[in-house]
């Protein structure tokens, strides 16, 4: 397996009273698409904001590329994000400018180009997601998967290294869940990207993920790669691949017996 | 009593936290005026957005107030057979008062709450959070432009709800009232001093640009993202702008105007 | 490219429309200084009594306005304001008999110093001081000699 790119050691993260991460131990390998998943509310989405480095763990170290990202200053932070690309859930796309300005963004803000080659990349990035032809559209006009194809084209503009994707697969079609599966997969392999996939759509991250890290309630329940992982002999992690509604994770939240419950006067 | 107390401390902790954050936000954002300067096309984007979409609301209500101070201003100087001073009352009002405070009340409700709402929806949308992921300080690349944008426009609209207002004045005291058109004029020349009065209003109206829109962009920035959140932030812009203004009118005069 | 265009002319009309309206704050609705203290020449008077005067009052001659009042100040030794004025340039022709009064514009107006040139040959120069002055009548003097004018009958 090659080298981390991405090392988390004994991270713990609490908000107000409750504990997200409760000493988790990550790596998360180079040039490689690994999938962090994990029944929604386990904080996926607060785990790809420490790698960014928009949020400070409690105690234990996220170090990327072999900094720590927490003890950055600030103009490290910002050299290092410039080699990182984000994709949000929603896309996150500027709603005041065009497709092709979206994309160009970060071009315009990072590098002094001509626009004759700003122009070029652009077109190119949007090539790559199928989307050359929207780039007069404004973000209002797209649909949802389409925004998040430019999302995509913006988060690669920079050629960075890694990609961290938040729910790449939620809320879409099948055609464009299957168009963003494809994405993911070659985008990763044509530019050797470190893609990081938070998701909890099973079927989807597993038919891509060369390695898989399933989280719950604040620790590394299991990780390996698919194969190891549908092997896995752990019922708690046979019940969320499956999607079974029961198990070790309770169909009722925790509640006082229904019969005393029924009975019982208040709210 | 001791719940009373306690909330009393815990309301003043607060307030002070905010202004504390208040004021840390501006000094990052003034932080980011001198890369402005090579990119003055965001901040030509906002005196657009926030001056002249702002025009035609400021110039309507200064030639109803012109107007309005002319009509009033009459009834009270023809029993003194003062009348030709119209022209004096008329632009002393606006250009030490009206101008400035109407002008920034106006550009509070027209501009400071389309702008916190607009910052605060970036906020909840994760357009800043995608800034910042992508190595752009929002507070440089969005918050900046906007404040001076704003400090740009206000003078700009003042000046124009002033000349607008006397305009409106000039027309119901001469043509409607029938006061003497040489006196309106040269009685408001005698009276009326550039820098006393014009160029204190021009800076009053600066400062109050300042800060209604860093109230705005503020409120915006600290909102709470979900539509909740943003209504109440712009609902607080327009409160909180509008009181500030007041207040700083009456210490701005006092400044000014109080030894003569 | 053509958004961003028509935002430039529009804000660049509405620099110029603020501007306009700045100019006619200034030229039209207010006196722009007809000159500044620096190029002016000043002249002094002492008087009993200024009454109201104050800094920047209107010094005038045939009611036209020449100069301002630039400086108030108090003679401790002989007891007597002091007013120092600034004269326009273009009047550098006062004679030096020259005398100053204060004077009330209108009944209830505000007080101004007018001056009334005598018939001598030099003229007054930066720094002279005007030798006949008379001060401001103060409404409460006059109601006061009036009335033990009439006690007196």
């Amino acid at each position: 397996m090659p080298e981390a790119w991405v090392r988390i050691r004994g991270l713990r993260f609490t908000r107000g009273e409750q504990v997200i991460f409760d000493g988790i131990d990550m790596d998360i390998p180079r040039g490689l698409l690994t999938a962090i998943m994990g029944p929604s509310g386990t904080g996926k989405t607060t785990l790809l904001r420490l790698i960014g480095g928009q949020l400070r763990a409690d105690a234990g170290s996220v170090e990327v590329a072999g900094q720590n990202v927490a003890a950055l200053r600030s103009v490290e932070l910002y050299r290092l994000r410039k080699r990182m690309g984000m994709l949000f859930q929603n896309g996150a796309l500027l709603t005041d400018l065009s497709v092709f300005e979206n994309v160009a963004f970060p071009l315009r803000e990072h590098t002094r180009l001509p626009e004759r080659m700003i122009r070029d990349l652009v077109l190119m990035k949007l090539h790559v997601v199928g989307l050359r032809g929207a780039r007069e559209l404004m973000p209002a006009q797209l649909s949802g998967g389409m925004a998040r194809r430019v999302a995509l084209a913006r988060a690669i503009a920079l050629d960075p290294q890694m990609v961290l994707f938040d729910e790449p697969f939620t809320g879409q079609d099948p055609i464009s869940l299957g168009v963003l599966v494809g994405l993911l997969r070659s985008l990763t392999d044509a530019l050797s990207l470190t893609s990081v996939v938070v998701s909890h759509d099973v079927q989807e991250s597993l038919s891509i993920a060369d390695y898989v890290y399933v989280i719950s309630e604040g620790r590394v329940v299991e990780h390996g790669t698919p194969e190891a992982l549908r092997r896995s002999t752990s019922p708690w992690v046979q019940q969320f691949l499956q999607g079974q509604s029961d198990g070790p994770v309770p169909f009722h939240y925790p509640a006082p017996d229904y019969r005393t419950d029924l009975l019982a006067d208040g709210p | 009593m001791m719940g009373l107390l306690q909330r009393l401390g815990a309301t003043t902790l607060g307030v002070t936290e905010r202004i504390g954050r208040g004021h840390l936000f501006l000094l990052h954002v003034l932080g980011g005026f001198p890369g402005l300067l090579p990119r003055f096309g965001l901040v030509m984007k906002q005196i657009y957005a926030s001056g002249v979409l702002s025009l035609l609301i400021i110039a309507v209500s200064g030639l109803f107030v012109g107007m309005v101070l002319a009509l009033q201003g009459y009834n009270t100087l023809v029993d003194f057979g003062a009348t030709e001073s119209l022209g004096v009352v008329v632009s002393l009002s606006l250009v030490r008062e009206l101008g400035p405070v109407v002008g920034a009340l106006l550009f509070a409700g027209r501009a400071g709450s389309a702008l916190t709402a607009e910052i605060g929806l970036m906020k909840a949308t994760e357009q800043l959070s995608a800034m910042e992921m992508m190595a752009v300080d929002p507070l440089h690349r969005v918050v900046a432009p906007r404040l001076l944008g704003g400090i740009i426009a206000m003078p700009l609209l003042a000046a124009i709800f002033s000349a607008v207002g006397i305009i409106g004045g000039y027309f119901v005291a001469v043509g409607l009232l029938g006061v003497d058109e040489g006196a309106f004029w040269s009685q408001m020349q005698a009276k009326v001093d550039l820098f006393d009065d014009v160029a204190n209003g021009v800076i009053k109206s600066v400062v109050f640009g300042f800060v209604v829109t860093w109230i705005a962009v503020f409120e915006g920035y600290d909102a709470v993202p979900t539509s909740e959140g943003v209504s109440r932030a712009t609902t607080r812009t327009v409160v909180h702008a509008s009181l500030a203004v007041l207040g700083l009118d009456f210490i701005l005069t006092a400044l000014m105007f109080g030894d003569d | 490219m053509m958004q961003s265009r028509s935002v430039q002319i529009w804000v660049g009309l509405f620099v110029i429309a603020g501007m306009a309206a700045l100019l006619m704050l200034a030229m039209k609705v207010s006196n722009i200084r007809a000159f500044s203290g620096e190029n002016g020449y000043a002249i002094s008077a002492n008087f009993e009594n200024i009454g109201s005067l104050k800094v920047r009052s209107p010094v005038t001659i045939a009611g036209v306005v020449v100069g301002r009042v630039s400086k108030i100040g108090f003679d401790s030794e002989i007891y007597e304001a002091v007013v120092t004025m600034n004269i326009d340039p273009r009047y550098d022709n006062l004679p030096e008999d020259t005398s100053a009064s204060i004077f009330t514009s209108g009944l209830l107006g505000e007080q101004y110093i007018g001056l009334e040139a005598g018939g001598a040959e030099s003229y007054l120069h930066d720094g002279d001081r005007i030798q006949l002055t008379q001060s401001a009548i103060v409404l409460e003097q006059l109601i006061g000699q009036f009335l033990v004018s009439q006690a007196d009958k």
